[in-house]
């Protein structure tokens, strides 16, 4: 959401603080949920293949997908999971706030997916600045796509590396 | 991969934000004249400055996808590209636009796992630094890919 420093957002769950605070009120336990996708399209899939280069014929040939390799259907890259859900760290924590975003695809997403995001801080280290953030994405089944794990920036003047 | 020179360009962070549907102002600056942040998976598209991708079709090569036939003209080999099982980043800063990337990569490590449905699932890592113009660390990618008996998802 923001182009502002992190500290500008009030991110931060029940955050009522001045505004010269600069860090995040953040805490263990606190979470934000974000729809990605809705009825995922073979079109996006390719627009992904396009923006990014992989243009693995599994992802963005349905004919291939099916008859040459066995699959359902064609599925979303891993990293088009993992693209949209670093939006709900970032949109909370700002878009430079990453030290660590790690993943794990569990199952492969096919088109008409609904994805949902849901992070939680894991851990907080106030001397160094820093969160630690657990990732879930559900499908519309519920069943969990991805896990991840980011390590971000919760001050301005935390650990990591200088802003802009 | 290895990939001498990725420039970040600002219409390419745009059309890469389009495409994980992140409307962030941030990423476009494209469309404002302001300097673009690149959201935190964009050196993913790094294929595109690497020119042997195996990603990518090029022109007179063969290609494995589908025209007059479903496999196309590519041979089976360029069919197994693996699975992408787990990807890790590490930001030694953000990447913006202007920066000049280069990348070399190497392989990690290798491991076995039986399947749940059996067979032998294969997993290898490649490490890949990222650097910039001036020969600073900007950041180090993991790719884990899994290579399987059997196409994943097939009847699950």
């Amino acid at each position: 959401m923001s182009a502002v420093p992190p500290a500008a957002n009030s991110a931060a769950d029940g955050a009522a603080n001045s505004a010269v605070d600069l860090t995040l009120d953040v805490a263990v336990g606190q979470t934000r949920e974000l729809t990605l996708v809705r009825d995922l399209t073979r079109t996006r899939i390719v627009q992904y293949a396009g923006a990014s280069g992989d243009f693995n014929p599994v992802h963005t040939d349905e004919r291939f997908a099916v008859e040459a390799a066995g699959y359902p259907s064609v599925f979303a890259h891993g990293m088009l999971t993992m693209g949209m859900a670093g939006r709900v760290i970032t949109e909370w924590f700002g878009p430079e706030s990453p030290l660590r975003y790690e993943a794990r695809f569990r199952t492969p997403v096919f088109p008409g997916a609904t994805l949902t995001a849901r992070a939680e801080v894991e851990s907080v280290d106030g001397s160094a600045g820093t969160a630690t953030v657990t990732l879930a994405v559900t499908d519309q089944h519920g069943a969990v796509v991805m896990t991840g794990t980011a390590v971000v920036r919760t001050s301005a003047g935390g650990a990591g590396f200088e802003d802009k | 991969m290895a990939v001498e020179r990725f420039p970040v360009e600002g219409g390419h962070i745009m059309m890469f934000a389009r495409a994980i549907g992140d409307l962030d102002p941030a990423y476009h600056g494209a469309m404002t004249g302001t300097p673009a942040i690149a959201p935190p998976t964009f050196v993913w598209a790094a294929d595109h400055y690497d020119p042997d991708s195996a990603v990518r079709p090029k022109p007179g090569e063969p290609w494995v996808g589908s025209g007059s036939t479903p496999s196309g003209t590519g041979g089976p080999e360029s069919a197994d590209l693996g699975l992408h099982a787990e990807q890790r980043f590490e930001y030694h800063r953000p990447v913006r636009e202007g920066d000049v990337l280069s990348a070399v990569d190497r392989p990690g490590r290798t491991w076995t796992k039986e399947g749940r449905r059996g067979g032998a699932l294969t997993f290898a890592e490649r490490v890949t630094e990222y650097r910039d113009q001036n020969g600073e660390p900007v950041v180090t990618s993991t790719l884990v890919t899994v290579r399987t008996a059997r196409p994943v998802g097939a009847g699950e």
